[in-house]
């Protein structure tokens, strides 16, 4: 009843392959972006960008990468924070050698230089599968997060090991550095988001999409029908990897400023991401943000609650947060394996009659 | 029934053109087990071709052969005219040969019309960047295979479920689906293993009346393995038979039925 399909009729097949088919859904999708971009930044201060919002956006481009990769094309990966860090060191590097050039551009190149490494470690899935494909793209992990720590050339020689963004403006408002406010932070990683989430979603939904939902699911009858698994594997592996690059360059240079490798892009960071593609929905677009919302959320939330309200102590609190997000994942993992994403869908149906029986 | 280069003429008046597709002398083994033993058949063009054979015949490693799935040790697969080299069964599927599986090879998680649109994916030309861009090239593309795949809804009769993720579906439609996935590809030659497996009588007769409609409607050659002796020999043109992978019989159905051997293989024969 409040979710009307009814006198909604689609005349051209471009019509009825619209990303959002029932009009109310289109609405409210419109209505989201416009208080993204018209009414957030106005209200946003320093507490809810760096805790909320930034992160939000950063690991909803890396969800969504993530989800190219095991979501739609069905290809386990564990090097995310590998990858992410290749991004970040990419991103560093072109921006102390080409400072003139645009924050922009390095973002995107930084996501370029990552699918490239991305491809070259995503040859060994041609051969192994699964579990197997897991535990070498975990190879991946360690080997790059080694790299980054073992060659003083991509630190730039600094003494601590470190890397940290210099100041850069767009448009004449800095994104990076000491001196940012938080609603230029926030347009900067909005602006990138809502145009990858847009060229996800094209190309999930026609036929680059459909080769690797034909390989996640079967991939000899793929093979049958023409699919040639080599490119279709390896482009999942490229166009994933420039997602988590972009998302590793931006969690680099503009939410963390300045980045020690094994702690900011450890292990623990390829787990989060999966954690989120994984409860969000694999192979949903949508999923990867409600993943990436829950992920994020959820420690804010309980640390307020925990601290704020009960008046627990700050490292107890720290501890029972983690119990809690465990146990959560593990409850929402049994009660709804397909995740956020299918809930939601479950939730649309329910509503479509709600509240008569027919 | 006559036959030579040019064809021949099949019940009903369908002519039949030339040679299509060539097997010579085909040996495939498996370590030391030869599944196919030194078989030569032809399938002609426009003609409903059945392999039959008991359990173990290696019948489906005759199909798979055929798609690029297997590569004989020894003999040669002329298709068209030409020679076929050793080739990945997604090279195989651009010349024009598509199929179905035994045990069905729909991808579940996708929707019906997603999976026939699958068919189409080697005709399908725009590169990564506009279809990542969608807007022109990418969207129009989409919209003119819709409307094939649309008609292949129409001719299998499933409009209802087009939006149905395959996952949910009876076994019936699952396989309706499949060949649907199959002819969206505009296969020159179609292969069939077992379309009608584990059907019920109403099923298996729109099945047969399907198989009949494609090879009369689109001009699609059919290579099927089927067990059901009645449909066999009410749908094809000429039959290959195999037994312990040699082929003991070759001719239209009634040749076949008449053939001592054929007879043998099927009901056993006393060794005494």
């Amino acid at each position: 009843m409040f979710y009307r399909e009814a006198g909604d009729f689609k005349t051209t097949y471009v019509e009825d392959s619209q990303t959002f088919p029932i009009k109310l859904d289109r609405w409210r999708y419109y209505a989201v972006l416009a208080i993204a971009f018209g009414v957030i930044p106005f209200l946003i201060n320093d507490y809810w960008a760096n805790a909320v919002f930034v992160p939000f956006l950063i690991y909803s481009i890396a969800a969504i990468g993530l989800n190219i990769l095991v979501g739609y094309c069905g290809q386990v990966s564990l090097g995310t924070g590998g990858f992410m860090a290749v991004g970040a060191y990419a991103c560093y590097k072109l921006m102390t050698a080409f400072p003139e050039v645009s924050i922009l551009i390095h973002v995107l190149l930084a996501g370029g230089i990552t699918a490239g490494v991305g491809l070259l470690f995503g040859l060994p899935s041609l051969r192994i599968k699964g579990f197997y494909l897991a535990v070498a793209t975990l190879a991946a992990q360690f080997f790059l997060v080694w790299l980054f720590n073992k060659v003083p050339w991509f630190y730039n020689y600094s003494a601590s090991g470190q890397i940290s963004a210099p100041e850069r403006t767009v448009l004449g408002h800095f994104v990076t550095g000491a001196n940012t406010t938080a609603s230029a932070k926030y347009l900067f990683c909005l602006v990138i988001l809502v145009g990858l989430a847009w060229l996800a979603r094209n190309l999930t939904r026609g036929t680059a999409g459909r080769k690797w939902m034909a390989i996640r699911d079967m991939d000899i009858a793929a093979e049958i029908i023409g699919v040639n698994p080599l490119t279709t594997k390896l482009s999942a592996f490229a166009i994933s990897s420039f997602y988590i690059g972009v998302a590793g360059a931006l969690f680099f240079s503009v939410y963390l400023g300045a980045v020690e490798v094994g702690e900011a892009f450890g292990i623990q960071k390829s787990f989060l991401i999966l954690f989120m593609v994984i409860i969000g929905g694999l192979g949903s677009i949508f999923g990867s943000f409600a993943g990436a919302a829950f992920l994020v959320l959820l420690p804010v939330f309980l640390k307020n609650v925990l601290v704020g309200q009960f008046g627990w102590a700050t490292d107890l609190a720290a501890h029972i947060e983690l119990m809690i997000v465990g146990a959560l994942i593990v409850i929402f993992l049994i009660a709804e394996p397909h995740g956020i994403a299918q809930l939601w869908k479950l939730a649309k149906e329910k509503l479509r009659l709600w509240p008569f029986p027919h | 029934m006559t036959q030579d280069a040019s064809g021949y003429t099949a019940a009903g008046g369908r002519k039949i053109g030339g040679v299509l597709m060539e097997m010579k002398n085909i040996t495939l083994r498996f370590g030391g087990v030869k599944a196919i033993t030194d078989i030569s058949f032809d399938i002609r063009d426009g003609e409903i071709r059945a392999i039959i054979g008991p359990n173990g015949a290696g019948k489906s490693s005759m199909l798979n052969v055929i798609s690029g799935f297997y590569v004989p040790q020894e003999g040669e697969v002329w298709f068209k005219g030409y020679k076929r080299g050793p080739m990945k069964p997604y090279q195989v599927a651009r010349l024009g040969i598509a199929r179905t599986f035994q045990n069905i090879a729909l991808f579940d998680g996708m929707s019906v019309l997603d999976n026939i649109m699958t068919g189409r994916l080697t005709m399908m030309k725009s590169g990564l960047l506009s279809q990542a861009i969608w807007w022109g090239g990418a969207q129009k593309e989409e919209t003119e295979h819709r409307e094939k795949v649309e008609k292949i809804i129409d001719f299998l009769e499933i409009q209802a479920i087009r939006k149905t993720p395959v996952g949910r579906l009876p076994y019936g439609l699952k396989k309706r689906v499949e060949l649907a996935r199959a002819l969206a590809a505009e296969p020159k030659l179609l292969l069939l293993d077992e379309p009608m497996a584990g059907m019920n009588v109403e099923e298996k007769e729109d099945m047969s009346r399907f198989i009949l409609d494609v090879n009369d409607e689109f001009g699609t050659t059919i290579a099927l393995i089927e067990h059901d002796m009645g449909v066999v020999m009410d749908l094809s043109d000429r039959v290959v038979v195999m037994d312990y992978g040699r082929k003991i019989g070759d001719g239209t159905p009634d040749e076949v039925r008449n053939n001592q051997e054929v007879i043998d293989a099927y009901l056993g024969v006393a060794h005494d």
